[in-house]
């Protein structure tokens, strides 16, 4: 069994409306040093396997084609157990 | 001619699409569950605004995966017309039938008025009615239709004519204003505001109804006779 964390991010070029909007409720209770805050999705996926190798490539596979939107978006992911 | 309804688990424009239908030219239309595996029977493909599958994940994502969207994806290369509306038209985007994608609002706001578009591409199936440069009152109501795509693309859309409409009044941060782009073919077209809501005077405006007797008429141009009333 090997358990994988998924990131998704929006792009730097691309303006995240969420947080900015986070950002600036922020400032708005005192916490003026935040210079810039960006909100991503964070996902656990466990998968029944134990080659590393196998599940990388097949983790690439569902980022690319339905946990991320590579127009807008990166991801990366890291390997468990 | 035949018109279909997608209709996902989520979605809530699938009436007003089937109504505009019935009301503005006439013809045949049914509902099409997401499920479905086989198109052949229809001539234009309609995809419905709403929340498809509670828009997780992202919106369209998920519905982009649906067994019918194999079929809208082969309907669209055998040239039939296919709208997608608001949520439709992220589907549209999710599935590669058209470039580009949809974020969140700019303003960090759920945008619902009337809105003011211009017609930049009055030569494609959906637009004929319409004049180039015409402007016209369609309702929008979202909360990610900030449409995005790179410069390069953004050049390529340019440079084909794939821009159809652009808001008077940006609503929501879409690169060059954009409200509804088409295919290289001008088979496929999404768009953010909603035509099929703008059908009557009593809903506030009229100026939908020509993009749906622009398809009737541009298929009867291909087809010969069918029945317009």
């Amino acid at each position: 069994m090997l358990k994988a964390k998924v990131y998704v991010t929006i792009k730097q070029s691309v303006l995240d409306p969420q947080g900015v909007a986070v950002q600036g409720a922020l400032h708005s209770m005192g916490f003026q040093e935040v210079e810039s805050l960006r909100i991503g999705k964070y996902m656990e996926v466990e998968l029944n396997t134990d080659d590393r190798e196998e599940a990388e490539a097949r983790l690439k596979v569902m980022c690319e084609k339905l946990l991320a939107n590579t127009v807008v978006e990166n991801y990366r992911f890291e390997l468990e157990g | 001619m035949r018109f279909a309804v997608l209709v996902f688990p989520g979605s809530n424009c699938d009436i007003d699409c089937y109504k505009a239908v019935e009301q503005t030219v006439g013809e045949p239309v049914d509902y099409v569950w997401h499920t479905a595996t086989d198109l052949s029977a229809y001539d234009a493909i309609l995809v419905p605004g709403g929340f498809s599958y509670g828009d997780y994940l992202r919106c369209g994502a998920i519905s982009r995966f649906a067994p019918v969207m194999s079929e809208v994806a082969k309907a669209a290369e055998q040239g039939k017309f296919i709208l997608g509306i608001c949520n439709g038209f992220q589907i549209l985007t999710e599935a590669g039938l058209l470039p580009g994608a949809l974020r969140r609002n700019e303003s960090m706001k759920f945008r619902c008025h009337d809105s003011v578009l211009k017609v930049v591409n009055n030569e494609t199936p959906f637009t004929r009615h319409y004049s180039e440069g015409q402007e016209i009152v369609i309702p929008i109501a979202h909360g990610e239709g900030n449409y995005y795509c790179d410069e390069e693309t953004l050049q390529q859309l340019r440079d084909r004519n794939q821009i159809v409409f652009t808001y008077s009044d940006n609503p929501n941060g879409s690169v060059a204003d954009i409200a509804g782009i088409c295919n290289e073919r001008g088979n496929v077209l999404g768009m953010m505001p909603h035509p099929e809501r703008a059908v009557s005077s009593l809903l506030g405006s009229e100026d939908g109804k020509a993009m749906f007797t622009s398809i009737i008429q541009t298929w009867r141009d291909t087809h010969g006779a069918a029945s317009v009333r």
